[in-house]
């Protein structure tokens, strides 16, 4: 029993990280139609910015200075996101394959950079000596860092719910996902809310690369990568442009994923949510809570 | 004989004597054309030349964006490895045996991928090309070799390829695989079938109003594009003598796509010229890179510089925006063909 209290949670932590780098992914593509190949980019130069805050800022008392480092990771992610869309993406409006050719280079180039920089060994981060101790739950000895990541990621989720639910350009993103070419035939300004996903898509990145980066003890350039193709299962899974969709997707997978590790063989894992993948896809080709396909 | 095909004809010619010529490339090649050194670069970079074409086929012809082409050509090293050294099988049944196995998986995967269409079919792809790298990576039966992978089996290897001198045949066979594979793919895709995969990529619901079902030919486009990749798989596996893990890897299928792109998806020749120059500069990029002025620059910019990858990527987006149609479009005029298309 305590053993399946410590998997379900770590499952959990482990679901808050897909959901970060998916949910971006998802809102993108829901929104511009663009599979932005270059998010795990973002991931990892928020783990690369995490990494350097705690190196850097050593005066600072080590909680707080955790707190500054997502801060400056989700920034990193976000000015990169609106960089990204705004010099690159925006001029290829329309050709969506081009766009996605232009991100996967991107993302080559980017992952290259940060290996040039800092390296293809992992980097190691200082992190608060609380993240490794264990909490006593239902009998389980949770490590803390497991409901740091869930709390910060269930934190994010409500953050985009009411985001997207309460705000102007919330509802401009909805109803953009919905019928772009209605929104723009309304006279809204679509172009603007496709700046603020790219932003939002690489915010919710950079935060779930610090937090990755505590989660797999390192950060390294191919880090996002990997990441990235579980961030994929989890948006076709749970249904493209659905916010709900991926988040019962992440956890989902990422549960999936850590009881067939553990009860079963270990490194099946992985696999079996390939096979969880091909299951959905048969039943429901537009995943869970995805739209039916035009 | 049409005047293209004269010209394919002079260009294999004219690759087929190269380990002849002792001609010296300075930069690019660490020794003339005829050192084994060199004409091992020039044997991958010829396989991936057809790879390329392979993957050409179904994303340039049929319009398939599918992210998991690695997988047929990872397939088809690590099958032939493993049936030569698990089974002890001579090479060439080895190599039949694992390309009949990679059109029996890719009918299997192609029925379950085909399901969706779009990005999604992209991701589907991706997914199962990634459960095999992940499965060698993991390697839970302690056969794969995981990172290290698996040196050539090469008992099983007959004598003409085996030792350093013999590079030059393996260079033959890296060039018969290429020419093959455009001779096919040339086939298929000016057949009756190569049309209706061409007007799947256009317009497909105007496919199904004229009463074809595209699934069929888009399974396939995919089926005989991933049976050429294994067929190259068996020659890399010669090149590189070995299984590498590199080769299962999401990045190398993206290089896939990144070749197609830079030489022109939708040409077979440009897909051709596009794998070869990157099989070249991937292998050769970082020894350039270190080996002059580069290396003089601060830190920050020598690092980056020295990695193939960012060459490349930096490249490849440029290419992306200012040249879609890739190298080959350079080379000729505009054409109505993928390049301008929009969707």
């Amino acid at each position: 029993m305590s053993s399946f209290v410590l998997f379900t949670l770590t499952g959990l932590g482990l679901a808050g990280l897909y959901f970060l780098l998916a949910s971006g992914l998802s809102l993108i593509f829901g929104l511009m139609s663009v599979l932005n190949l270059a998010h795990g980019a973002f991931f990892a130069a928020g783990g690369y910015t995490a990494w350097f805050v705690m190196d850097a800022l050593d005066s600072v008392p080590i909680g707080l200075r955790f707190i500054v480092a997502l801060l400056a990771a989700g920034l990193v992610g976000a000015s990169a996101g609106a960089v990204i869309e705004r010099v690159l993406v925006r001029r290829l409006y329309g050709q969506h394959v081009e766009q996605i050719l232009l991100t996967i280079g991107l993302g080559m180039a980017a992952v290259a950079l940060m290996g040039g920089w800092f390296s293809y060994d992992p980097r190691l981060l200082t992190q608060p000596d609380w993240f490794g101790d264990t909490t006593e739950i239902a009998g389980a000895n949770v490590p803390n860092n497991r409901l740091l990541i869930l709390g910060v990621a269930i934190l994010f989720f409500i953050g985009l719910m009411t985001f997207l639910k309460r705000t102007r350009h919330g509802l401009i993103i909805r109803a953009g996902v919905e019928n772009p070419s209605m929104v723009r035939a309304l006279g809204i300004d679509v172009s603007r809310s496709f700046t603020i996903v790219f932003a939002l898509g690489g915010l919710l990145a950079g935060v779930g690369g610090a937090l990755g980066t505590v989660y797999f003890n390192g950060i390294s350039p191919s880090l996002g990568t990997t990441q990235l193709i579980f961030a994929f299962i989890v948006v076709v899974i749970g249904g493209l442009g659905s916010i709900p969709g991926t988040a019962l997707a992440s956890v989902l997978v990422a549960l999936t994923q850590i009881y067939v590790n553990n009860y079963l063989t270990s490194g099946l894992g992985s696999i079996s949510v390939v096979v969880l993948l091909a299951g959905v896809l048969l039943v429901r080709p537009q995943g869970l809570l995805g739209k039916a396909a035009p | 004989m049409k005047r293209s095909s004269i010209f394919l004809f002079v260009v294999a010619a004219g690759l087929a004597v190269l380990p002849f010529v002792p001609i010296e490339v300075p930069l690019l090649f660490s020794g003339p054309f005829d050192t084994p050194g060199t004409l091992q670069v020039l044997s991958v970079a010829l396989v991936l030349a057809g790879l390329a074409m392979s993957y050409d086929m179904i994303f340039g012809y049929t319009g398939l964006l599918s992210f998991g082409h690695a997988l047929p050509f990872a397939l088809g090293v690590y099958g032939t490895n493993l049936l030569m050294l698990e089974a002890s099988i001579p090479y060439v049944l080895a190599a039949a045996i694992t390309l009949g196995g990679v059109i029996v998986v890719s009918l299997v995967l192609g029925s379950v991928a085909l399901r969706t269409s779009g990005v999604a079919f992209a991701m589907v792809t991706l997914a199962f090309a990634e459960a095999f790298s992940i499965l060698v990576i993991s390697d839970p039966l302690r056969f794969l070799g995981g990172e290290e992978g698996i040196s050539l089996a090469s008992e099983q290897v007959p004598d003409m390829f085996r030792r350093v001198v013999n590079t030059r045949n393996i260079y033959w066979l890296a060039l018969a695989f290429t020419v093959f594979t455009f001779v096919v793919a040339r086939v298929v895709v000016s057949s009756r079938a190569g049309r209706v995969f061409e007007a799947i990529r256009e317009n497909e619901p105007r496919v199904e109003m004229m009463g074809l079902a595209p699934f069929p030919y888009k399974l396939a486009s995919f089926t005989i594009s991933s049976g050429l990749a294994a067929l190259g798989g068996t020659v890399y596996l010669l090149a590189v003598r070995g299984a590498n893990i590199g080769t299962t890897s999401a990045d190398f299928t993206l290089s896939i796509l990144v070749m197609v792109v830079l030489g022109g998806a939708g040409k077979l020749w440009g897909a051709a010229i596009g794998g070869f120059i990157y099989g070249i500069l991937n292998l050769r990029l970082s020894t350039v890179a270190t080996s002059n002025a580069i290396d003089n620059l601060p830190e920050w910019l020598s690092g980056p510089l020295s990695e193939p990858l960012f060459v490349l990527g930096v490249l490849f987006v440029i290419l992306v925006m200012y040249a879609p149609g890739g190298l080959s479009s350079l080379a000729t005029k505009p054409s109505f063909g993928r390049a301008t298309r929009r969707s």
